[in-house]
């Protein structure tokens, strides 16, 4: 492993290692027409091979940044490695992404050749065009749809590829010569960060910032060659990045790659990860899911679910954590495996999985342990884009639900005294491309990174985050106000899907709330109450109830903790629309705009700072129909009670 | 020209729901048959398939005049279509019900396929593969086990445009394949009618409600009113026609 990883220092070297040391092994796999079609290693490459030579033969230097958009397909990561080869920078774009979002990346790195997946990526891209002079070429891989599109900048991935193999003929060294080129510190791939705030930054990996913390994770969970994942999660993002090409790389497993978006599910249970990473929000759809199914289920199920469930709950996790537990607890469990358990995992497809990686935002205690009194190894890691994700992982057996375990081997952190999380690794990004001010923002002199999170080291030494140190504020009696601690506990109720919380500089605390539909709306179905919208049910006094509910159990729980027992919510109102990315309330990822909310909304949130009991709301709204039309109504805002510390305990 | 319809007229007892109806299909197009409620346009969609005998008149599909023609011979020809309200099984699956359209297309026997021979295997999987394409273009890979009659609506009529692409038709006849959707699904349908159109080079007859659409995706449009042709052209012709804004625009607008 120490001779490979000083000669194998670059990802093209590492493809064409697996493709001599285990050319016959599975590389890539992909649903195609409802059969899993497979790519071994030595296929791959040689497919890289052939992409390569072309890509040199339409003009693309070492140095270059290429883009791609596109979902996780075979042949989106051959171009990707194919560029890779000729020392080019890969550029991945969010593949959800409005056309004018794609613009800034594409003019920041003069971006001239672009890979896209088919001809709704074409056209986003043919969009932009005109703002972006130096795209020169678009690679399209399905020509669905694109017979009657002008071909001056357009080539097919079929066509590309046949040329290239027409150059490797004349030419078999050419892509060899050009990978021994490369070395550990050139530039890898550049990863464009969400832009919570601000414009995007591309973040500028190298080859040894993305592979040294790849093996080292890799290494610390024992995966092998034998390992499968699915990838599912946009290739823009740094950590499908890391899962299927950087970890891929290293250990030579093998990836697939689901039929579309919708199907994943399905997927997921035909391929049987072994190796799997989901966003907590992923996991709770699944459980909502399931709980939804159970409900309708007969009643024998039901008993038997909840029954065993009540085991689980008890037992399972100190089981697979290898605890002690007594043998009748582990008779009791080893039936409800048999009964329950077992079939689950096998519906939610992990079955097989070996290590379950949760991260980017906090998961909720019961979600958490959830899964993992169920036999699944669900653990969390800690890291963002600029350290190639691991910084922190949970270790086997030393798993908790609300922190984020120890440091990665290879990785130290400190906290500075206003509580920032600091890291220095092996993985740290290099710059953010063409911002040498930002780099210098975030990256000191001793080149520790600040991370931009709060939090502390908890009793064992692992890592506990509580919030972005810009947003943890202050009441105006000076106590802690740490929103996204706030909202997380608010959101890990099922019937609350996104939350905002206010408070820094006020006496008070204060929320938005945004109702889950689909929870509510079964909740809704099961006492035949009619809605017609998100907005109708939005505006229900039977939702508030509800919603009130579980903020004042949140204050409860709140109350026990003397830090922030101040920041109890004393007043909330249910917004009359979902959150949304397009209308950038939300970013990309999925996190909440605090800043932009409250400007947006202001009305509202003084409305609630004044006491009142209703405000009016004039907004445009959507219907399903897409016609769009004038909302207003009043809007109504409640109190919730509020806990003395010690009237906690009886309450709770 | 690929269908030609030549003084056509279909009566039941007193009623003349088609009189002396005349137009022509371009091979490749996009022919749009419009009208108000009752103008005789299922009627006249009936009768390209063989489910209506007209009195009068002639129909000739690709240089053969078609008598007492019915719907399976129809089938047989290459004529494909769906139903305004939605006929597929619904008890069976996506995919069964796909695999339902390439009937015409199986060669083996019963006996071949109960003992599952190699000819039946083989023939199996060419007609799977087939399927399995359609199912691809009009992506609808996720509902593939999915009983019908669990899925929504737009999607109904997209399965039953994937089984009437299954024959692999050289004429498609559409009945209302936008009605009840909402705009999302109306506009997928638009594309995929457009796509169809383009990719397998599928001509198509539609009848539709909605004008908008009509006028977006048709290269040429009839416009029945009370049975008879009142104009016939191009969605910009149509637009303007004096008879037609009367007739049909007037009325809908008033």
């Amino acid at each position: 492993m120490k001779a490979d990883s000083e000669t194998l220092d670059t990802f093209p070297k590492l493809l064409m290692h697996h493709a001599r040391v285990r050319p016959g092994r599975p590389a890539i796999r992909e649903k195609d027409l409802g059969i899993w079609q497979t790519c071994t290693w030595r296929e791959f490459a040689d497919e890289v091979r052939a992409l390569a030579a072309a890509l040199a033969a339409i003009g693309l230097k070492r140095g270059e940044h290429f883009a791609l958009v596109g979902d996780n397909r075979p042949r989106l990561y051959a171009t990707m490695a194919a560029g890779q080869c000729l020392g080019a920078i890969p550029v991945p774009l969010y593949q959800d992404a409005v056309a004018t979002e794609m613009a800034f990346p594409i003019q920041n790195a003069a971006i001239a050749i672009a890979f896209a997946e088919d001809q709704e990526q074409v056209d986003k891209l043919l969009e932009i065009a005109p703002q972006c002079p130096s795209l020169a070429r678009i690679i399209y891989d399905d020509p669905r749809g694109m017979r009657h599109y002008a071909k001056d900048r357009l080539v097919a991935y079929d066509d590309l590829l046949a040329q290239g193999r027409e150059r490797l003929k004349a030419d078999p060294s050419l892509v060899e010569r050009e990978i021994a080129h490369g070395a550990g510190a050139d530039t890898a791939a550049m990863f464009f960060t969400s832009g919570t705030t601000g414009v995007p930054k591309g973040v500028v990996h190298t080859h040894a910032s993305l592979i040294g913390p790849a093996r080292t994770a890799a290494e610390l969970e024992r995966l092998s060659e034998n390992d499968v994942i699915l990838a599912y999660l946009p290739p823009a993002w740094i950590g499908q990045n890391i899962f299927s090409v950087a970890q891929a790389y290293v250990t030579g497993y093998c990836i697939s790659c689901p039929e579309s978006a919708e199907t994943v599910m399905t997927d997921m249970r035909e391929i049987g990860p072994t190796y799997y990473f989901a966003p907590p929000r992923v996991l709770e759809n699944l459980l909502t899911q399931v709980s939804i199914r159970m409900e309708d289920a007969s009643r024998v199920k039901r008993w038997l679910y909840h029954y065993f469930m009540g085991v689980a709950n008890r037992v399972g996790g100190a089981i697979l954590d290898g605890k002690r537990v007594s043998l009748a607890d582990r008779l009791l469990y080893g039936i409800g495996d048999l009964l329950v358990y077992g079939p689950l995992r096998n519906v939610l497809g992990m079955s097989r999985v070996k290590v379950g990686y949760t991260a980017g935002e906090a998961i909720g205690p019961d979600l958490f342990k959830f899964y993992r009194s169920i036999g699944i190894n669900l653990k969390q890691l800690y890291g963002s884009t600029e350290t190639a994700v691991f910084v922190c992982i949970q270790p086997d057996g030393q798993v908790k639900p609300d922190t984020v375990g120890p440091a990665v081997p290879g990785v130290e952190l400190k906290f500075t005294p206003q509580r920032e999380l600091v890291v220095r690794s092996p993985g740290l990004f290099r710059e953010y491309y063409k911002n040498p001010q930002a780099t210098a923002e975030v990256k000191d002199a001793q080149g520790w990174f600040h991370t931009g999170d709060a939090g502390y080291f908890d009793a064992d030494g692992h890592v506990k985050i509580i919030d972005r140190v810009k947003d943890v504020g202050s009441l105006a009696d000076g106590t802690l106000f740490a929103p996204k601690y706030l909202e997380n506990k608010l959101k890990f109720f099922p019937y609350i899907r996104e939350a905002v919380c206010f408070g820094h500089g006020r006496d008070r605390v204060c929320a938005f709330i945004n109702i889950d539909p689909d929870a509510i709306g079964n909740w809704a179905e099961k006492r035949n109450l009619p809605y017609s919208g998100y907005t109708d049910l939005a505006s229900r006094p039977e939702v508030y109830e509800l919603v009130r509910e579980c903020v004042e159990r949140v204050n409860a729980d709140l109350a026990g903790e003397p830090q922030i027992a101040n920041s109890q919510i004393h007043r909330f109102l249910i917004l009359h629309k979902e959150l949304d990315a397009d209308d950038g309330e939300l970013t990309r990822t999925r996190k909440v705009r605090r800043g932009y909310i409250a400007e947006k909304y202001a009305p509202l949130v003084a409305a609630l700072y004044e006491g009142r009991d209703a405000v009016h709301v004039e907004a445009q709204v959507k219907y399903e129909d897409g016609r769009t039309g004038m909302f207003a109504a009043d809007l109504r805002i409640e109190n919730a009670k509020i806990f003395a510390p010690a009237a906690a305990e009886r309450a709770a | 020209m690929i269908l030609a319809v030549e003084n056509v007229s279909l009566s039941f007892g007193g009623v003349k729901a088609l009189q002396e109806v005349s137009f022509d299909v371009k091979e490749h197009e996009i022919r749009a048959i419009i009208g108000p409620n009752g103008a005789g346009k299922s009627s006249m969609l009936n009768v390209l398939n063989g489910v209506y005998h007209p009195q009068k008149g002639r129909i000739i599909f690709r240089g053969l005049e078609s008598r007492g023609m019915d719907p399976h011979r129809a089938a047989a020809l290459g004529i494909a279509r769906t139903f305004q309200n939605i006929a597929l099984f619904k008890g069976m699956s996506v995919l069964d019900n796909v695999m339902s359209g390439r009937t015409l297309k199986m060669r083996c026997n019963f006996l071949q396929q109960a003992l599952w021979l190699g000819a039946a295997r083989r023939e199996e999987l060419a007609h799977r593969r087939a399927v399995e394409e359609i199912i691809d273009f009009l992506e609808i890979q996720h509902i593939r086990r999915t009983p019908v009659g669990r899925l929504p609506y737009g999607l109904q009529k997209r399965v039953e445009l994937a089984r009437a692409l299954a024959a692999e038709p050289t004429l498609l006849l559409l009945d209302e394949p936008m009605a009840g959707m909402n705009l999302e699904e109306k506009q997928d349908m638009c594309r995929f009618i457009l796509d169809v159109n383009d990719h397998y080079g599928t001509t198509i007859v539609l009848i539709e409600h909605d004008m908008g659409v009509v006028m977006d995706i048709s290269n040429r449009v009839v416009v029945l009113d009370y049975g008879r042709k009142i104009a016939d052209g191009t969605p910009d012709q149509v637009r303007g026609d004096q008879k037609v804004i009367d007739a049909y625009l007037g009325v809908a607008h008033a």
